[in-house]
């Protein structure tokens, strides 16, 4: 079945998503977006007792809380998102060809999400994971302030490919659960008390091998290789206690 | 380290009466009571006792009270016991005090200085036995103008109205999630809610599957800053999605569930590994503003197809009038306010016992705040913390409130003596415990009839005192402040609540 296309322009946050809606409900898996320029929450109104899966490639820029709550869709962006991408998202996968706002991946569950670019302040706050559902989020560039900040689980890795090196500041704050990997390397004053820096190991390698392999899928242009990337140090920042406020109390 | 601490209680037990059935032994959770078979005698331990009454009232032959602790240090009027005790206590551990349970210090309860009017005969007072009364209550955003067109004689409304929660009465199950209470206190909400017309709040431990088909059309789920157990299937099983910013118990902290309270099922409903604390952080960290609230209501709103209202709710503070005039602009349908005396399963106690204003003067001024800014149409006000009787209900239906939420009154229907341990886990009477033992004592038939029971007497109350007004509609009292006169307030409590005092 071939791709539809809506053409954005001009349209209001509501009608762009309710035609999305309708064509979810028509049937439709395969829909391109044209001419995206702010409009919010593209695919957040795509849930459906059925379980409908759409592929939606987004041209232009899409607004706040793209694919809040997303239920299982798959998004492309072909330039930059703004703030709130996959705010709460529950599964799927979101590609970023461009850079992502603030509060990347906040509260997300489960799916994945790549960002070619880099990100902004509090990315991947209070993430979690359960049973088999667990989410992970790729930059190929660095993130700002507030990482991770009380990270429950998944997985956050930034490659720093262009060796700027990670300068944020208050990582993994009430952090108790999850794993962040740095390309690269991170001063202990950068990171919370509640965090550990450890290096990597054999299962962290095919953690690293498996997503850093779906990074270069995703983005062909950069025309990375695997063992290249790879092949430079990684750390892992890691919870000391999944109780951190276990003795904070008297009764 | 020695404890300096005095026991809170006193057991006492009647010999000649104790059977040594050892039945308050099986009862006690905390292990206050120990069968001594040498002696063939039940010793009690002072210590351990937690005074929620559970022995006593499950003793078979009433051999037992359980009374304060008469003994005393020096009395001072600056130094209570409880002072000295908190002192005690976190000079021994070094720890914040936690509690559970509503404020209990002796702020002033301005339902009791209120009065309610009758009707004597100019205006005849209207009998509910005989005659119909409404106690039905649209919760949700009512349109500036309502529009309609004539057709063929049928009349149709031509504005798109707003989705609203249709209650049957102005009383609603304030969020309690599963996690802080045990699944058969929960089921027990649910299932008197659905029996009432009414609706539960799940509070943000998230909705177990299996309820959602039976139990989702009569839930308001809730969404806060843990984000537990959250996915689009949750918000859209539900009647209406509620945003928590902020709890009367608590205002301005976030909550840590012990990970102990983690068990396989609570894990499964709030989709968090089990064993793992589950942290809620004070503020939602991508609400940093009314704009980003906005933005969070939105997303609701798109994530459930327009279809149910959302509920912010926030505790009521200094400015919170002002605050919530912002949450309407940024598109709540429904503002729930909970004040001073809203309850917990956990908030330590400085916080609780210290921050936040009184419910009472918190609806006045919301309603008085939304009418003079014109938007009290476009959402409704849920008031919370500290309701305790139908008299409550009705003059905070008085003084501007839509519905109110009650949760202490709930529990209380259910079994619970507020002894304020619901944090450790170990509730005797089965409602705040994630033990199976314990939690397998509450009777979900039974409990959820004690509750079905409580808001038919509560509703049939506030229709016997609607009539007296010669009110025959709920509708009519909402902000109808001529109904209540101040008795022993100051004249600003009685601007604050915008009431006249009695005999004026």
């Amino acid at each position: 079945m071939g791709a539809v296309e809506i053409n954005a322009d001009g349209l209001q946050t509501r009608d762009l998503n309710d035609r999305l809606r309708d064509m979810m409900l028509a049937g439709k898996r395969k829909v391109i977006i044209r001419n995206v320029c702010g409009q919010r929450y593209i695919g957040t109104r795509l849930y459906s007792p059925e379980r409908h899966r759409m592929e939606i490639d987004i041209f232009g820029t899409p607004g706040n809380d793209l694919a809040a709550f997303l239920f299982g869709h798959r998004l492309v962006v072909h330039g930059n998102a703004q703030d709130g991408v996959g705010n709460t998202m529950d599964d799927g996968e979101i590609v970023i060809e461009g850079r992502a706002g603030d509060v990347l991946g906040f509260s997300m569950r489960g799916g994945t999400i790549y960002v070619r670019d880099g990100c902004g302040y509090r990315t991947a706050l209070h993430m979690k994971e359960y049973e088999g559902k667990k989410p992970a989020l790729v930059i190929g560039g660095t993130a700002q302030d507030f990482l991770g900040e009380y990270m429950a689980g998944g997985t956050v890795i930034l490659l720093d490919l262009k060796g700027q090196g990670h300068r944020a500041n208050f990582i993994g704050s009430g952090m108790h659960g999850g794993t962040i990997y740095l390309r690269g390397s991170v001063n202990r004053s950068q990171v919370g008390d509640q965090v550990e820096i450890s290096p990597i190991d054999e299962a962290d390698r095919g953690i690293l091998d498996q997503y850093v392999s779906g990074f270069i899928e995703k983005f062909p242009d950069l025309e990375l290789i695997p063992e290249e990337v790879l092949k430079d140090g990684f750390v892992k920042l890691i919870p000391r206690s999944k109780r951190p406020y276990s003795d904070l109390y008297t009764y | 380290m020695k404890s300096f601490v005095f026991p809170q209680f006193q057991i006492i037990r009647d010999e000649a009466k104790c059977g040594q059935c050892r039945g308050c032994e099986r009862q006690c959770a905390f292990g206050t009571h120990t069968y001594d078979p040498v002696s063939d005698r039940l010793i009690s331990d002072d210590n351990k006792c937690v005074g929620c009454q559970r022995c006593a009232i499950f003793c078979p032959r009433d051999a037992i009270v359980v009374r304060p602790n008469p003994s005393f240090y020096r009395p001072n009027a600056s130094w209570s016991r409880e002072k000295l005790e908190d002192v005690k206590k976190q000079a021994e551990t070094g720890g914040v005090i936690l509690t559970g349970c509503g404020n209990d210090k002796p702020f002033r309860i301005y339902w009791d200085h209120m009065v309610l009017n009758a009707s004597q005969v100019t205006n005849p007072s209207i009998d509910p036995l005989r005659e119909p009364m409404e106690l039905r209550t649209f919760l949700g955003a009512k349109p500036d103008l309502m529009d309609f067109k004539v057709k063929n004689e049928e009349v149709e409304i031509a504005t798109q109205l707003s989705p609203n929660l249709m209650v049957e009465m102005p009383i609603v199950f304030s969020a309690m999630s599963f996690g802080a209470i045990s699944y058969n206190a929960f089921l027990s909400l649910a299932t008197a809610a659905s029996k009432l017309g009414t609706y539960f709040n799940t509070g943000e431990g998230g909705l177990p599957r299996e309820m959602r088909e039976k139990f989702g059309k009569h839930a308001i789920v809730q969404v806060a800053s843990g984000r537990f157990g959250i996915d689009a299937e949750y918000l859209n099983c539900a009647a209406a999605v509620e945003i928590k910013v902020g709890q009367g118990a608590k205002p301005g902290i976030g909550g840590h569930l012990p990970g102990e309270k983690v068990s396989v099922s609570v894990s499964a409903t709030r989709m968090i590994p089990v064993g793992t604390d589950a942290i809620s952080p004070a503020p939602h960290h991508d609400i940093y503003s009314i704009e980003d609230l906005s933005m969070l209501i939105h997303a609701i709103k798109e994530a459930t197809n327009y279809e149910k209202p959302v509920s912010v709710k926030i505790a009521a503070v200094h400015n919170f009038a002002a605050i919530a005039a912002g949450i309407v602009h940024a598109g709540a349908d429904i503002i729930a306010i909970d004040g001073l005396r809203g309850g917990t399963g956990a908030a330590p106690k400085v916080i609780r016992d210290n921050v936040g204003i009184p419910i009472e003067l918190a609806i006045s001024s919301l309603d008085r705040r939304l009418r003079q800014d014109g938007i009290r149409n476009r959402c409704s006000i849920i008031a919370a913390g500290g309701i305790r009787c139908s008299a409550d209900v009705i003059k905070a239906i008085a003084l501007g409130a839509d519905a109110t939420y009650i949760g202490s009154a709930a529990l209380i229907a259910m079994g619970c003596n507020l002894c304020q341990k619901c944090y450790t886990g170990k509730c005797n009477w089965g409602i705040c415990t994630q033990d199976p033992r314990l939690a397998g004592r509450l009777n979900v038939d039974i409990a959820s009839q004690r509750l079905v029971n409580l808001i038919s007497a509560w509703s049939h109350e506030i229709q016997e005192m609607l009539g007296g007004m010669g009110i025959n509609a709920l509708e009519s009292l909402r902000g109808n402040r001529d109904h209540l006169r101040g008795v022993g307030l100051y004249e600003w409590e009685l601007d604050v609540l915008g009431i006249k005092g009695a005999g004026e």
